[in-house]
């Protein structure tokens, strides 16, 4: 985040109840280990087990089609690469 | 018409809740807050409260049930004592922070130890800084009076904090005294529907509540809830009025009893407000201009208002129901920094801990100088 977007005491509702358009603004992706996903779509089978397991929601979906991922979100945890059936997710450097 | 009924002071908030009607309250007894959940469960049980009386497993449970059901839009009540605050603390917190209006009774008992079921306010002042609204009443009238405004004050979109109606455990809770009751519908009316801002079975507006905070949210957080707390005493004022206009007695965050021409004064929050009345009298007639202030806010602390009252004073002695070893007495402490500018003298005593009375002799002894810093303490010397 940078410090131009944080809100004032006064402008959170209170008790800093939040709604699901404002948790999207902090970008968490910044905390991520180093690695990031990468997907060979050439040998995606479309099966969403990486969608479906991801902790952070960062699997990108065309309709029901793989279509990337989300790095402002994705935390680097691997979970994607290790449930994926057919060894299309790879984890790289950063 | 006012119905005038002999009542303790348990008993009166007892009525004062059913007359609220809440939807939930979550409740574990302890002495001496007891009574009040029993004579409420007995409303419920004779169909004359409509609460849901969830009979949780431990006052950690009772008020994180509490902040549960606050927040999904059910208006929600509890009581506790001592014991039961210690254990309860660290979801007192929560519950502030999460911004959830519960009223709650705490039947002022000292903390152990040593294990001890009576009276003193160090239960209160473990929790302090909360942030919660704490009130306390002098007696049962007050009491009633208190728990009856209290949900305007903890459900106003200005505070939406819990609200605590503080009363000395057994000096009030177990006391009978006349008390007048506001007919049922004056207060259905006077406490009105249950709002609040982001009910979180809202499917239609989904929220995320009690978010964590980060090192760049969290000082803000802190910030908002303090300016929450300090607005509730302004909507005290107003409540204040409202109950004037409905039966003439009024409930200000404080009360000068013959303070104005008086040159040195008693502070206390309390019962012990009562006992006072009577010394400031006994002195007064032998000549002395004393006066008192009685608290009945201790948080939001009226701190302005209280220096305006003190400053052109002879003395303030400041009489702490709880004490902070090593440290200064927690209302000592509020008054002083209240004063402190263009200060009277200043001087403090710690009393009635774990229920030792404090008799007018006492009172007498403190205003002539002659009693130890912790009244009637075995083994403390008198200031020379």
């Amino acid at each position: 985040l940078v410090v131009a977007e944080l809100k004032t005491f006064d402008e959170l509702e209170p008790g800093g109840a939040v709604s699901p358009a404002e948790a999207a603004q902090p970008h968490t992706g910044g905390w991520r280990t180093g690695l990031r996903p990468e997907a060979d779509t050439a040998r995606c089978v479309d099966c969403l087990l990486c969608w479906l397991y991801c902790p952070d929601s960062a699997v990108v979906l065309d309709g029901t089609s793989f279509a990337g991922f989300d790095l402002d979100y994705c935390k680097g945890c691997e979970l994607c690469a290790a449930v994926c059936p057919v060894e299309a997710i790879a984890m790289v450097s950063e | 018409m006012s119905e005038r009924l002999l009542l303790t002071g348990g008993e009166a908030v007892a009525h004062a809740m059913r007359q609220i009607d809440p939807d939930v309250v979550p409740c574990y007894p302890i002495t001496p807050q007891t009574p009040i959940i029993q004579g409420f469960a007995k409303f419920v049980a004779d169909g004359r409260a409509h609460a849901e009386v969830v009979n949780v497993e431990s006052e950690h449970s009772a008020m994180s049930a509490a902040i549960g059901s606050a927040l999904a839009g059910a208006r929600t009540m509890t009581a506790t004592s001592s014991q039961g605050l210690a254990l309860m603390a660290e979801v007192v917190y929560i519950a502030a922070s999460m911004r959830a209006p519960i009223v709650m009774a705490l039947g002022n008992r000292a903390l152990s130890g040593p294990i001890n079921i009576h009276c003193d306010h160090s239960d209160s002042m473990l929790i302090r800084d909360s942030g919660v609204v704490q009130l306390f009443a002098e007696n049962a009238q007050e009491a009633y009076d208190l728990t009856v405004l209290a949900p305007r004050i903890a459900e106003h979109p200005d505070v939406l904090l819990p609200v605590l109606v503080c009363l000395d455990g057994f000096t009030i809770t177990h006391s009978a005294e006349p008390v007048a009751l506001l007919p049922d519908d004056a207060v259905r009316e006077l406490v009105g529907e249950y709002r609040i801002p982001h009910p979180v079975l809202a499917a239609d507006a989904p929220t995320t509540q009690g978010p964590f905070a980060m090192p760049d949210y969290y000082t803000e957080l802190r910030r908002q809830q303090g300016v929450a707390v300090e607005r509730a005493l302004d909507v005290l004022a107003e409540v204040s009025d409202e109950l004037e206009s409905l039966c003439g007695r009024r409930c200000d965050a404080l009360e000068p009893y013959r303070l104005a021409d008086a040159r040195r004064v008693l502070v206390a929050l309390g019962s012990t407000a009562g006992t006072a009345k009577d010394v400031v009298d006994e002195l007064r007639a032998e000549g002395d201009p004393v006066g008192l202030l009685k608290l009945r806010s201790f948080r939001p602390f009226p701190s302005a208002a209280i220096g305006a009252e003190l400053t052109r004073k002879d003395e303030v002695i400041v009489l702490d129901r709880a004490d902070s070893p090593g440290g200064t007495p927690p209302l000592f402490a509020d008054v002083a920094a209240a004063v402190y500018r263009d200060g009277p003298q200043l001087r403090g005593h710690v009393y009635g801990l774990g229920g030792r009375d404090l008799h007018p002799e006492d009172l007498r002894a403190i205003f002539a100088g002659e009693a130890p810093v912790h009244v009637g303490v075995r083994g403390e010397p008198c200031p020379a």
